[in-house]
């Protein structure tokens, strides 16, 4: 495993050490960020997938209504009963926090005071197959705007997560054990210091008793 | 205040004229990648886009994923459902988790 480029002081290592700590609670931290992320976005997904399930039902009906409508009555005649709408619909955005990812509400707004005011013609040239398709789209419309409401969310927080799990195996997987091993390497070398200090020691103060004594000389 | 469009197919979008949502008349994905460029840049908080045109220009949405709005809808056309509105959902999944852990099949 790759250590740091460091030299190998009684500095440095509390530096690591301190390093250490802070990148093992940061993991610790990004970790609980990440499983609480992950736990709500799986939550966020079912559900998407039920509401897409729903819409999509919904608008294929819509379609075939729609469909019909088209076959009885002349281009022209729907385009003149639909190119001038009453209704207009627009959202009001605020945004919610979860786990820092900045996820939309959307919050309808329409222009006449009445949301049912769907039908911009009158009912004399018109299939009733159209006012079926109409209804159809608008019943299913406040589900669909639900569903571009989670359907984003799930996607921003994918992004997030993706991120978030990045971020955890660095710290895990080359962070951590960069500053271990650094860490290590440095406490080895300082002890194998310690050690030739003291050796070095000991021979010096062998060699100072001979000077002094002459052991060997009477020994002989 | 923001705005709810339609792109697509005319035949598949033209109802949702009536219950007040912008239309957008476009076949053509050349077309349709300059309108979004236009309508990203505008104040459009949800853009439904049929699943036929949406398949075609798919790299193009890709791009608007990470973008708080629009959010960018497929839905099924009038020529029936290519599944592409799923295969998005799992893709979110599969960009979280790493593989799709919640498929059904």
């Amino acid at each position: 495993m790759a250590r740091l480029n460091v030299n190998p002081t009684r500095m440095e290592l509390t530096n690591i050490k301190n390093k250490l700590k802070t990148a093992r609670k940061g993991h610790k931290l990004l970790k609980d960020k990440r499983d609480e992320l992950m736990r709500q976005f799986i939550e966020l997904v079912r559900e998407n997938k039920e509401i897409r399930r729903e819409v999509e039902k919904g608008i294929e009906a819509a379609n075939a209504h729609m469909s019909v409508a088209r076959s009885v009555m002349s281009d022209e005649a729907l385009n003149v009963a639909l190119m001038l709408p009453m209704q207009e619909m627009s959202l009001e955005i605020t945004e919610k926090n979860v786990m820092s990812v900045m996820i939309p509400v959307f919050e309808t707004k329409f222009k006449t005071a009445d949301a049912n005011d769907i039908y911009s013609y009158g009912y004399a040239f018109t299939s009733s197959d159209l006012d079926d398709a109409v209804k159809a789209l608008s019943d299913i419309m406040p589900l669909m705007l639900r569903l571009a409401e989670v359907e984003k969310s799930c996607q921003l927080m994918a992004a997030e997560i993706e991120k978030t799990r990045r971020r955890v195996n660095a710290l895990e997987h080359v962070l951590i054990p960069q500053y271990e091993e650094t860490i290590k390497y440095i406490r080895m070398k300082l002890d194998e210091n310690d050690r030739a200090t003291t050796t070095r020691l000991m021979k010096v103060k062998d060699m100072m008793l001979e000077e002094a004594h002459h052991y060997s000389e009477r020994e002989a | 205040m923001y705005k709810i469009a339609a792109m697509g197919e005319k035949s598949s979008i033209y109802g949702f004229a009536s219950i007040g949502l912008e239309i957008y008349p476009i076949e053509e994905p050349q077309e349709a990648i300059h309108q979004l460029r236009r309508m990203v840049e505008g104040d459009y908080g949800v853009i439904f886009i049929t699943e036929q045109l949406a398949t075609s220009i798919e790299s193009e949405l890709d791009r608007y994923r990470d973008l708080p709005t629009p959010a960018i809808i497929p839905i099924p056309g009038v020529q029936g459902n290519t599944g592409l509105g799923m295969r998005n959902v799992s893709k979110s999944v599969e960009q979280a988790v790493g593989s799709d852990i919640l498929s059904d099949a």
